[in-house]
């Protein structure tokens, strides 16, 4: 019996069905570049390296060179190609446009949807290496400079964009604590006002 | 913030904050860079590269990766299309000249090129590939006392050497001497978008997509190598993921893709891998730099002498111009410089930013903080004690220099009149705290450009520039410089770049692209604005200016031309570790007119990154015994990620330079000058240990404490 090395599957993409038959050695990033025509997500290193091919799978941050694509078969995928909404920007795009948190663009996409994660991970109150205090009960840390920084830490940036980068994380994360769903979400309005006051210091 | 430089009308755009234009493009994932634009019937070339340093291929056996699925082509030197020798921007390129023959220079080499359908096939063949070869023996190990070691010829990037005065005798009479040897590694520049290029025949003509910092210079090197009419070759690079100097030049990707599209007669698409652009892409020397310093008591030097060392390959001279910077930074009786270098066998380097003086500056910046401290001074006033007056080589006056205003901004900002100048006072637990400054300077130079500017019948206006937007803000800041020469609203201009039709222009290199199209873009606004006064309406297909700057660019007077800078640091040594952690930076510039503010910040920051980086982390490193790297991917070659760059502030002082129509001088390169010698003066003021040796490793911090000081 021939071994076969190609798989019919189907990739639910930014809310879209793509059926679609692969090599078996084909990897997520490239079945989206080379496959899809979608090719805002990008391969720095094809080796998990530098995160520039970060995209969000069932809601968290994968890097997709080292996804096979048949194992993303029935997974919800979000590429920067999914992340506004339509003609309105994600809060993340609309800083780093406003703040220059790119210079290139090579990164930038891995970049942003790593950036909405990190403020989700924040919010569930996931801490990071550099948490002073990771007791349950402690709560979010305040999503400061550092933590932006440790938690951004997976995407390179030749450029040097980091600076810009931290202050258009810090600038989406405050947007999204005034977003009035966010506020609900996380109960308490002091923890909400304090992490405010972080991001921008 | 300090006033901006420059005379701003009114109603200008120059000198105000834009957000980029194509920032919509990349935040949502449609720009495209070259590896990105889909062509029907696309073939994917893979490169296979040497795996030996020295020595002839002596088969390359094709058939059985023939019989593979989905392969098209093996290219390799018997069988590959002959490539004319012809000289280019810089004279002949070796480096380019690839599967023409057996010789192997260095690991890396591109031997051959599988094409298949799919890139997983061609992946898969090329690795399946067997190629044999006789095995010779390799010298990779580079020093300064290497017996190889030769003083190359002048050439147009490079003058070997300068002197005056009796360097000995400026010594001797010396009271304060500094005699150190200062090493830099091997960097590598990994933009982060792999160089990609694809090619394609299109009714007669050769199109091309590449990554590169200048298609028209591409174009022609194509048209020469493969005996094409000018015209008939169209190289595009519309969005670029960075370059650094590394696509500054026609590489080996553009050069594989057109041989494939040849054979094949398909599209084919070549990308390197992140491993291969370590081999074939260029790379900085490494370099072994000694500094003299002959001084008085008061600081004022006697004697400068600064030699540098730097590697090159078999096949090609490439010289990183270290020596350069003193010849512009500081003068003596006794004043000279000088270069060597010697041919191993390792990849051809090139142009990295700031290529010479990023680490020319570091051994002189280091060298000059050892002699303020030997003089008992404050490293700013010996500075300021030595600001040469004329050019320290040349003569030529200054077409402006505010280095010292630079300091005077900068010390005010960052503290550093509070600043204890003993070494090791500072300690917060099992931190020690310093800090460091040090003097930035980089060429501001102008090449010849072509610009066409339309006045559209709709009333809008078209500019077209083989420019090049690397992630500079080109793109940007030529819409400004456009609106202010036409005197129009920007929303009234479309600026088109990266196109080859559009003919020649300065490559998006050496800090001198914007200058240099912002010169061609004004001539032809201004030539559009003189044929528009006239009456007429406009005609459906528009009235076109073009201009070349050549000749004006000729006329310029001969003057030191500079941006300069000051760069400040503050680090905080872990004594137990040996961990460094940069906890501020503060640049301030004299550079010119600033066309963007918002952008010519981020690439000053960008800039200063890249020093903080080669300062503590970057180094290529190679086995002696196969003379291969043993890091060559992003997790063993680190660059600085997110969590080791602190605040970085960026600023600039007045810098009139009424000589040129522009104003401009450059960003790209400024940054990084002096960068990594601000950090090693710091850790020296936090520590009491001088680090010569870049980067400051945490080994390399623990084993100079261990031995005391
Ligand atoms: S491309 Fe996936 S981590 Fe670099
Ligand atoms: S913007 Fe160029 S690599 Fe990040």
């Amino acid at each position: 019996m021939a071994l076969s090395t190609s798989t019919t599957i189907t990739l639910a993409i930014n809310g879209e069905k793509h059926t679609l038959p692969v090599d078996n050695r084909t990897t997520l990033l490239d079945a989206l570049r080379e496959r899809l025509d979608l090719t805002g997500t990008k391969k720095g290193c094809d080796q998990g390296q530098c995160g520039a091919c970060t995209v969000l799978l069932d809601g968290r941050r994968v890097i997709s060179c080292l996804q096979l694509a048949v194992a993303a078969e029935g997974r919800a995928v979000t590429t920067i190609e999914g992340v506004a909404d339509g003609e309105l920007l994600h809060p993340v795009q609309q800083a780093f446009i406003e703040l220059d948190g790119y210079q290139c663009g090579y990164c930038t996409p891995g970049q942003i949807c790593s950036a909405i994660a990190v403020i989700e991970e924040h919010a569930a109150g996931w801490p990071s290496a550099v948490t002073a205090d990771i007791r349950p009960e402690a709560g979010p840390p305040p999503l400061d400079a550092d933590e932006i920084r440790e938690r951004m830490s997976g995407n390179l940036c030749r450029c040097g964009a980091y600076v810009s980068i931290v202050r258009a994380v810090a600038q989406a994360a405050e947007a999204a604590w005034q977003a009035p769903e966010r506020q609900d979400s996380r109960g308490g309005s002091d923890a909400a006002a304090s992490a405010r006051t972080a991001a921008t210091a | 913030m300090t006033a901006m430089t420059g005379t701003v009308a009114a109603a200008g755009t120059v000198g105000a904050s834009r957000t980029r234009m194509e920032g919509r493009a990349k935040v949502t994932g449609a720009a495209r860079y070259a590896g990105e634009i889909p062509f029907a019937d696309l073939a994917h070339g893979w490169l296979v590269a040497s795996t030996i340093a020295r020595g002839r291929v002596r088969s390359v056996e094709s058939a059985p990766v023939l019989a593979m699925p989905g392969v098209l082509a093996v290219l390799h030197h018997q069988n590959a299309p002959r490539l004319e020798e012809f000289a280019g921007m810089l004279g002949p390129d070796p480096t380019i000249q690839i599967l023409q023959n057996d010789r192997v220079p260095h690991v890396g080499w591109p031997v051959a090129l599988v094409v298949a359908e799919t890139s997983e096939q061609a992946r898969e063949a090329a690795d399946a590939l067997v190629i044999r070869y006789d095995q010779e023996p390799h010298d990779i190990a580079f020093s300064a006392q290497h017996p190889g070691m030769y003083t190359p010829d002048d050439s147009p990037l490079l003058v070997t050497e300068t002197g005056k005065g009796d360097i000995e005798a400026g010594l001797a009479a010396s009271a304060v001497v500094v005699d150190e040897e200062y090493t830099t590694p091997e960097e590598h520049h990994n933009a982060m978008e792999p160089h990609a290029a694809m090619a394609r025949w299109d009714s007669g003509r050769l199109e091309v997509v590449d990554s590169n910092q200048g298609p028209f210079a591409v174009a022609q090197d194509l048209a020469k190598m493969f005996s094409l009419d000018l015209a008939s070759v169209r190289v595009r690079s519309e969005h670029v993921g960075g370059a650094f100097g590394s696509k500054g030049l026609t590489r080996p990707p553009v050069v594989l893709a057109v041989m494939a599209a040849i054979v094949t007669d398909r599209p084919v698409r070549v990308v390197l891998t992140r491993r291969q652009m370590f081999s074939v892409v260029g790379y900085r020397s490494p370099t072994a730099q000694r500094v003299r310093l002959g001084a008085d008591t008061d600081g004022r030097l006697r004697a400068f002498d600064h030699q540098a060392a730097s590697l090159t390959s078999t096949i090609h001279e490439f010289v990183e111009s270290s020596a350069g910077i003193g010849r512009v930074m500081y003068d003596a009786d006794a004043h000279h410089t000088s270069h060597r270098v010697v041919r191993l066998d390792v990849p051809t380097p090139s142009w990295m930013r700031a290529p010479g003086e990023a680490p020319g500056s570091f051994a002189l910046e280091s060298a000059i903080d050892e002699l303020a401290h030997k003089c008992g001074m404050d490293p700013i006033a010996l500075r300021a004690r030595n600001e040469p007056a004329v050019g320290p080589v040349s003569g030529l006056p200054f077409s402006s220099r505010n280095v010292l205003g630079c300091f005077e901004e900068g010390a005010r900002r960052f503290g550093w009149a509070d600043r204890d100048p003993r070494p090791g006072a500072a300690r917060e637990g099992r931190w020690l705290l310093g800090t460091g400054t040090a003097a930035a300077t980089y060429p501001a130079r102008v090449a010849p450009s072509t610009a066409a500017v339309t006045a559209e019948a709709d009333g809008t206006f078209t500019v077209r520039i083989t420019a090049v937007d690397l992630g500079t803000g080109a793109r940007t800041a030529l819409t400004q410089i456009a609106a202010d020469a036409l005197e129009v609203e920007l929303d009234r201009i479309q600026v088109k770049i990266a196109d080859s039709d559009f003919g020649q222009a300065m490559i998006a290199g050496g800090s001198m692209g914007t200058r240099s199209w912002a010169l061609a873009i004004t001539a032809a606004a201004t030539e559009l604005r003189a044929q528009l006064a006239l009456p007429g309406d406009i005609p459906s297909d528009g009235i076109t200016a073009r201009s070349d700057t050549a000749e004006a660019i000729g006329a310029l007077a001969r003057q030191e031309r500079h941006s300069f800078g000051a760069q400040f640091a503050e680090v905080a040594v872990d004594v137990t570790t040996g961990e460094v952690r940069v906890r501020r930076m503060l640049g301030i510039f004299a550079a010119g007119r600033v066309v963007n503010p918002l952008t010519a910040r981020s690439q000053l920051i960008g800039g200063m990154t890249w020093g903080l980086s080669m300062a503590l982390h970057e180094e290529a490193i190679r086995d002696q015994a196969s003379g291969a790297h043993v890091n060559a991917d992003l997790a063993g070659y680190h660059f600085a990620s997110n969590a080791d760059v602190p605040v970085i502030e960026v600023d600039w002082v007045d810098d009139p330079d009424t000589h040129d129509p522009t104003g401009i001088k450059g960003l790209g390169e400024i940054g990084i000058v002096g960068a990594a010698a601000a950090i090693a003066n710091a850790v020296w003021h936090a520590t009491g240990v001088r680090h010569r040796d870049l980067p400051i490793r945490p080994d390399r911090v623990l084993l100079a404490g261990s031995r005391g000081c």
